[in-house]
This record gives C-alpha cells, structure tokens and sequence, in this order.
C-alpha cells in the first residue's frame, strides 16, 4: 500500500472497526482516537517524506500512481501530492484529531458520530490526494453528505433545517459541478488526444475559449458554494449555528477549503482562459463577500453565528485572493485556507466548551468567563487576537501576503477592490475585540458561572494540538512559502 | 431445427421448466404441503439465476422471431436476479398472508410467467413475437396487483392497471399496425431499412411509444402508477417498478436504435421533452407524498425519466449506460421495497411518519434503507452515483449539456425527498417508533443481496466495462 492511499484506507479501516467492534462510547473514542492519532503521525510522516522527496523528484506531483478504474471511460483512480494538498492533508489530520478529543464526552449514539465524522474524513483526504476529475469529485460528495446526518442527529437548534439546507445547497452546488467537470471531460481531446480525467492530461489541452467561458462558471460555483461564495452562502451560517462542535470544526476547518483548492486546481487551472473572463465578476462577488461576512459577524448576537460570518469573509477572502492572479496572493490563499481552518477549529472548539458550561451561546449573557475558566479564556484571547491578524500568529502572515500580493497588481480595478477588502481587517478587529473583551473580560455576569468546570485534559489537549501549528505558521512563516513556492509554479506558468 | 438453435432460448426454457414443475407440484400436493412450494420455487429460480452466468451464443431463431445475443443475455439474467432477490422478499408475506388461502402456487407461476413475457417481449425479432410478449408480460401482474383479495383498494388498483395497460396495449397495436401499413413487414431488420421519415410513420412511432410510456409510465402517461403502487401488495409494486419497467425501457431502447433510427430527429425531441416532463412531474409529486408506496412511485416515475437520458446517445455508450442503470435502480429499489415490505409485514405500517425513530429501534433496516435511497439519489460510493453519472455522461456526450443541467437540478431536488426518510429514520425520535424485530431468514437474505448490489455494483468497474464491451451486439 503506497503512502497516500493509506489516508484512504485507514479511515476505512477505522469506520469497519468502529462499526462491527464498539460497544459503547469508551471503546468508539479508543478507537478513533488511535485511529486518527495514526492518521495525523502518518500526516507528519507525510510532510517530512515529501520534502525528502521534492528534493530528487521535480515532478508536478510526487508519490503518483495510477490505476485503471473504468477503462471505458477512461477513469483512472490517481494520487499524487504537491505541497499544496500535503499542507491541506496535514491540516485535516490536525483538526480531525482535536475535534475527536473535544467530542470526548458525546452521549447520543456515539458510535455513529464518530463513524460519520471519520467517514467524511476518508472523502476529504480522498480529495486531496486525488489527480483525476471523476475520483476526486466522487470523494467529495463522499465528504458532504454524512453532514447531514452530524448535523441533523447532534446538532442544536433548528437543526433539522440546517442540515437539509446545507446538504441541499453544497449536493446542488456539486451537481453543477458535475456539469462542468463533463463539460471539461468532453472537451479534453480538443487537440487530437484520448478523453480524460487526468487532471495534468487536461492541463496539456487547449480547451477551446468558448467552451471554457461555459464551464468555467459552472466549475468555480460549484467548487465556490462550499468555500462560502457570496451569494451561496446562506448554508453556512445556519448550518455551523446547528451543528455540534467537532463538525463545526471540521466543516469550517477542512471542509469549506475544499471549495478554494478545488477552484484552484481545476476551475482556475483547467480553464485558464474562461477564468481570466470571469475573474472580475468573481473577483467582485468575492470581495463583496469579504466585506458582507465581516459586517454580517459584527451584528450577531450568538457566538458561533459570529464565527460562522467571520469564516464566509475569511474564505472569500480565499477566493479573491485566488483570483488576483500573482504569485505572492496565492501563496497567500493557501496559508490564508491553513490558517483559518486552524483557527476557526479553535473557536468553534472554544465556543463548544464555554457553551457546554454555561448553556448560551448569546454574547450578550456571557461575561467575565476568564475569571471562572481561566485556561479556557487565555486560549480564547489568543485565537481572537490571531484571527484579527496580530504578528506572530498565522492570521497576520496568510493576511498580509495576500494584500501585498493583490495590491501588487498593476490593474487599478484590482488595487481599488484591494483597498475595499483591507477594510475589512478593521471590521474584523472590532467584532473580535468587542466579542472577546465581552464575554471573557469585566465582571462575571451570572452568580451560577462561578463554579464552571475546569478545562478537562481532553480539551486541553484539543485545543493546544491545534495552537501549536498557528504559532509555527506566525513564527516561521518562510519555512511555510519556501515549500509551497515550487509547487505554486506550474499554476504561474499555466496561469499567468 | 437442431438442438443447439433450440438452446439459444435457454433462459425461456428454463423458466417454462420452471412454471411446469410449479403447476404439477400444486396438482399433486395436499393442503399441508402447500408452504412447500416457497423453497420449491425458490430453488428452482435461484438455479436458473445462476445457470444464467453462463455463457450463451447469440443467435436467432423461428426465422428472426426471436433473437438472443450476449447483451439481452446479460439483462435476462439480471431480471431473474431481480425477481429472485423480490421473491426472497415476499417469502414471509406468501407464508403468513396466502399459504393459508391456498394462493401460494399461483402467485409464482404468474410471477414468473410474467418474467418470461418480459424475456420474449425483449427477445422479440418481429412486432408479433414483442406484442405476445407484452401481453405476457401484462397481464399475470393485473391478477397479482388484486392478490390481496380482502383489501378493497387492491381490487381497484388492479382494476386501474388492467384497463389502462389495455388501452397501452391497443395503442402500441395501433401503432404497430400504422408501421405495417408504412412498411409492410413486421421484422424489426427489414423494417429498420425501409422505414422513412413520413407524417404517417411519425404518428405510428407516436402511438407505439405511447404504449410502451405507459408501461414505463413516463409522463404524461404516468396516472396510473401511484394509485396501482398503493393498491397492490408491495412485492407486487415492486415488481411494477423495477422488472416491468426496466424490461420496458430495454425494448424501447432497441426499438428507438435500431428501428426507429431513420425517426431519430424526432424522436429525440420527443424524448427530450418527455425526460424534462417526467423528471419534474416525479420528483416534484413524490415531494408531497406520505405513504411510502406512492413516495417509492413517484420516485420510480422520475428515475425513468434519467433513464431516458441515456436514449440521447445512440451508440455503445448510451445502451450500455441504460443496462446498467437499469440493473443499478433494481437493486436499490429492491433494498428500498425490501424494507418496507419487512416493516409492513410485521407493523403494517407504510408512511413516512411510521418510520419516525427507526434508526434507535431497528438501525440495520434502516441503514439499508438509507443505501437504497442514497443510491436512488446518486451518493457516491454506492452503485447509483455511477449509473446517474454515466447518464450524464451519455446525453453530454451528444451536447445535450442543457439537458444534463434539468438534469442534475432534478438529482439534487429528489435528494430532498430522499433525505426526508432519512431524516425521519435518523433524526426524529419518536416513542411510538415501531419497535425492533428480527426479520425472517428469507427477507434477510434478500435484503442482504440487495444490499450486496447497492455496495458493489459501483465501486466494482469491471461489471459496467463489460456491459460496454457487450453492448455493440445488437447494434450492428
């Protein structure tokens, strides 16, 4: 078995284990949590393997391999990583593990959370590893659909609601996704070649423009629904609110980074032309985003909605950085998408332990949590001030290499759009400071939170697992550029 | 006449075999041996399934009245899979509900008596040879749909369905006789060469197909489907909607590629309206339904219309694709009316709001169900992602992009629907949930094939690779 398949086959693995051996919640969060405790070891592995082999190989990918799989098709099932989907692989084996340690204590059905969650993990690391259209878009709806049952069984509130509009809306987006990846298929022997999925096959193509103005679209709202495209939003919001806190975790961490690698490497690099097209519309959609999440986070009254609008302008932020075509905004996008998985995971695991405690999740009943919950409340500073983007944290290296990135750019539509979505850092500021100065500073708002619980060595270990790499990222963010540096290239050269 | 020819109708014969074993058992035995024949026939069909997996030359026979060649062999066999795996279903129900009255036998040999219509009609060479198959085919199923002789309903349903497949009969015939008038021979080769476009073959091809829509029930041809699927017992609606229909859809794509090709301009506007109608008028009914008999109705209604967008591509790709959907969508609509029939059986139960719960109470049912409905819905890794996708695949290869997009809308608004079991399944609880059972070894080992189906049909690609590699047998 090759290094990567096994990111494959061991949530399998898991899943058969967790169905056909345990018992009660004990044993299900022995297993997964070994399980995913190999997975993330294999992640690091993965890492430090690929940078050993980058060294002699200079291929786009490493690590390929190829089989048939539907000869008549000519769908093949090949892996292969390059620096990108490594750092995306490693990210999800990191939130995938913490999220597992902060749903320690899930009471319902715990066997099947678990086999759900770890089910959808094998369908993004599937992604992630995949070169061929049909077996990556295969592994994506394998990622989305057992959201609806985490949500819809676990979650609070409308959740009923939630769940079915998030799996309607992000089905929907992949079924117009389908369209325009047949649309790719279809068009791969413009030159005289065989049809293919091979995603590096297709990249030799000359797509014909008028076909590439068609599908382009189609491909990037696809892809984009699930990384929180304005006006496709709407599932987001409502569907983080709802569900419990691991999935939050793993839908904002990983899940929605699905849509911005997914329109990097097959919308933008499959059809290069149809996205120069449209990049300004994008572009505009985007940046809208940006500005709408922001304010949309400072009018909540509900933490995790906050956290929801935060991740929209965060992710749009992805996108626009993608479509600004310069080397240094990608770069940017990518440690942008690594950053804010991290730190998003960390709210929403923050927001899961001060809500399990205290039972509200509204801004305006919290207050003075630091005093009670120490712990807790330092890591909730740390991430808040991290997310805003203060030196020595990821968030201010993945923001800042995107807005000198796009400002580079020497259209003056793009610089203006620059300067609109800069803005937002502001905006950002002022919806974190108030929600963290307010719920975890001043006095202590209600007599019964004194006696809180401490933080558990569960939680501690969830949420220091997921700080560790945002202070690596802030502090040594070249190591970081230096190897995603190559694997940027074959996008510049096919793209600009 | 030699042997070897006469063996080409290997699976016919065998079946014939099998109806005259079942008639003389139900002469000779007494009353107490009459459960008997539950295993009896079970075997004898499971052994004619499993003789079907080998190999058969193609060939024709009675001058070209009736053909077999390695793709209807392959779907042949597939049918009496399906018919087996529903058999195994309705095991239960015979033994409890008709042993008693003394109709167990009977209900057999008219299953399988419609089995071996449906495997003449496919064969069929000429219009004479399909019709008698048709009729075949059509008739035993009215006698099951009111086999429930104590449920009004039934009685009525069949009632339904035997006027309205008459009137389907007659207007195929009618049909049939515009294209003998046209062109003067029954043969489906002679015809395919001297058929043009002409206003008058145009209207027997209209009347022709609408006689085969109403088997399929498309749209607008589809009234009678969710009333008859109520009525009848559930093994019965379950043959409907999975061995009639896919049988149906399997004549009508040799029809259209072979003899109606010189029509194919206008047929496939045809066809293209009649996809976006039944598609819509499914889904869009099915959303409002609670019994699950007309849910699984509506639901069956609107995969024909995918079926059809397969007929798009007239070549190797789109027959193939259309077989293997076919025998994708008869698994997983054998695992979903597998487990209503289990619950019903033992609750009586049939709505959605019954179901409310069911996951806490009877969670491998449920989960079954669940596979059967994702498939139904196109979930990858289950079988009906791929027959979906493939489809789409088949009518984009044609440019009917347009198409393939009310297409993919149509997916994702009957995945609504879908996930409303599930929802009521896995995320309602309720304390009248109906509580856990164990069902009978028949029902289990049916459902687990089923299941088998829905799993591995789609991850396992060398079955459709070899639909393909089969499926130019008949085209040339």
């Amino acid at each position: 078995m090759d290094i990567l398949s096994l990111f494959v086959v061991v949530p399998v693995l898991i899943v058969l284990a967790l169905s056909f051996f345990a018992k009660d919640l004990k044993q299900a969060r022995l297993i997964s949590v070994v399980g995913m405790g190999i997975q993330f070891a294999m992640s690091i592995n993965l890492i430090f393997a690929y940078l050993k082999e980058r060294a002699v190989n200079t291929g786009i990918m490493v690590f390929t391999k190829d089989v048939v799989w539907y000869e008549t098709f000519n769908i093949h099932y090949s892996i292969g990583v390059d620096a990108i989907s490594v750092v995306m692989i490693a990210l999800t084996a990191v939130v995938l593990l913490a999220g597992i340690f902060i749903s320690w204590k899930i009471d319902d059905l715990p066997k099947e959370f678990f086999i759900s969650l770890i089910a959808l993990s094998s369908g993004v690391f599937g992604f992630f590893i995949s070169t061929d259209l049909f077996t990556m878009f295969v592994f994506y709806e394998i990622a989305v659909i057992p959201m609806y049952l985490l949500i819809g069984i676990w979650g609070s509130g409308p959740k009923e609601h939630s769940a079915m509009k998030l799996t309607l809306m992000l089905m929907g987006a992949s079924a117009v996704l389908s369209v325009g990846i047949l649309g790719i298929y279809f068009n791969s022997n413009a030159d005289g070649g065989a049809l293919t999925f091979n995603i590096f096959e297709i990249a030799q193509v000359n797509i014909p423009e008028a076909a590439q103005n068609i599908f382009f679209p189609l491909t990037f709202i696809g892809f984009a629904v699930i990384g929180a495209l304005f006006p496709f939003h709407t599932w987001s919001p409502s569907g983080h609110a709802s569900a419990p806190t691991a999935v939050s975790m793993l839908h904002a961490g990983v899940l929605m980074k699905l849509g911005g690698y997914g329109v990097f490497r097959i919308a933008m690099y499959l059809l290069p032309v149809g996205a120069l097209n449209w990049a300004d519309f994008f572009l505009v959609l985007s940046a809208f985003g940006v500005i709408y999440g922001a304010f949309g986070a400072i009018m909540q009254k509900d933490l995790k909605y906050v956290n929801a609008y935060a991740s929209v302008s965060h992710l749009s932020l992805v996108l626009f950085a993608l479509l600004m075509y310069n080397k240094t905004a990608w770069t940017g996008a990518i440690i942008q998408s690594l950053s804010h998985g991290l730190l998003t995971a960390m709210f929403f695991a923050l927001i899961g332990m001060v809500y399990g405690r205290t039972h509200t999740r509204e801004i305006a009943k919290l207050g003075g949590i630091m005093k009670v919950l120490p712990f807790i409340g330092a890591i909730y500073v740390i991430t808040g001030l991290a997310y805003l983007g203060l030196p020595g944290f990821s968030g201010f290296v993945a923001e800042m290499t995107i807005f000198v990135g796009a400002f580079q750019h020497p259209d003056m539509f793009r610089r203006i759009l620059t300067i609109v979505v800069v803005s937002s850092i502001v905006v950002t500021s002022v919806y974190i400071l108030r929600m963290v100065g307010k719920i975890m500073m001043g006095p202590l708002s209600n007599e019964e939170y004194k006696d809180l619980p401490k933080a558990t060595w569960f939680e501690k270990t969830g949420l220091i697992l997921l700080l560790i790499p945002v202070v690596m990222i802030g502090v040594l963010p070249l190591g970081l550029s230096e190897m995603l540096k190559e694997s940027i290239q074959p996008f510049l050269e096919r793209l600009l | 006449m030699n042997l070897e020819s006469f063996l080409l109708m290997r699976s016919e014969i065998g079946l014939l075999a099998i109806l005259i074993l079942l008639i003389i058992f139900e002469i000779f035995s007494d009353k107490k041996q009459k459960a008997a024949v539950i295993p009896f026939a079970l075997i004898l069909l499971a052994i004619n399934t499993a003789l079907g997996f080998l190999p058969l030359a193609s060939g024709e026979l009675f001058g070209g009245m009736f053909k077999t060649n390695a793709l209807l062999y392959f779907f042949k066999t597939t049918l009496s899979l399906g018919v087996l795996i529903l058999l195994l279903q309705s095991a239960d129900w015979l033994k409890e509900k008709v042993v008693d009255e003394n109709k167990a036998p009977e209900f057999f040999i008219l299953i399988i008596s419609s089995l071996l219509g449906t495997y003449f009609m496919i064969s069929a060479g000429d219009f004479l040879m399909f019709f008698l198959g048709l009729e075949l085919a059509t008739l035993p199923v009215a006698a099951l749909v009111a086999y429930d002789t104590y449920k009004r309903v039934s009685a009525e349903a069949a009632v339904k369905y035997i006027l309205s497949s008459a009137l389907a009969s007659g207007a195929a015939l009618f049909g049939i006789s515009l294209l003998y008038a046209t062109t003067g021979t029954i043969y489906f080769d002679s015809m395919a060469e001297i058929l043009t476009s002409s206003n008058l073959s145009i209207l027997a091809f209209v009347f022709f197909f609408s006689g085969l829509a109403f088997k399929i029930s498309l749209a607008p041809f589809h009234f009678w489907t969710a009333d008859v699927y109520e009525g009848a017992p559930i093994n019965v609606a379950s043959y409907l909607s999975v061995i009639s229909k896919g049988a149906a859809v399997l004549i009508l794509m040799i029809l259209l590629f072979t003899v109606f090709k010189p029509l194919i301009e206008t047929w496939h506007k045809i066809i293209y309206i009649v996809i976006i109608a039944t598609m819509f008028i499914g889904n869009l009914f099915a959303i409002r339904q609670q019994n699950l008999k007309r849910f699984l109705a509506y639901s069956s209604i609107a995969q024909a219309g995918f079926i059809l967008l397969g007929l798009m591509s007239v070549d190797n790709l789109g027959t193939a694709t259309i077989v293997y959907f076919v025998a994708v969508y008869i698994f997983s609509n054998l695992g979903a009316f597998g487990v209503v029939q289990a619950i019903s059986s033992f609750s009586d139960k049939e709505n959605i709001d019954d179901y409310e719960g069911l996951y806490r109470t009877n969670p491998k049912l449920s989960l079954l169900m669940m596979l059967a409905l994702f498939s139904l819905a196109g979930i990858p890794p289950l079988a009906g992602f791929f027959g979906k996708f493939f489809l789409y695949t088949a009518a984009a290869s044609q440019g009917y992009y347009i198409l393939v997009f009310i297409a993919v809308v149509n997916a994702t608004i009957s995945l609504y629907y879908y996930l409303l079991v599930v929802r009521a399944m896995f995320l309602r609880q309720s304390d009248t949930a109906i509580p856990y059972f164990r069902s009978p070894f028949y029902m289990r080992l049916g459902l687990i094939l089923a299941a088998i189906g829905i799993l591995v049909a789609g991850v396992y690609s060398p079955i459709y690779d070899y639909i393909f590699s089969i499926s130019n047998t008949f085209l040339n």
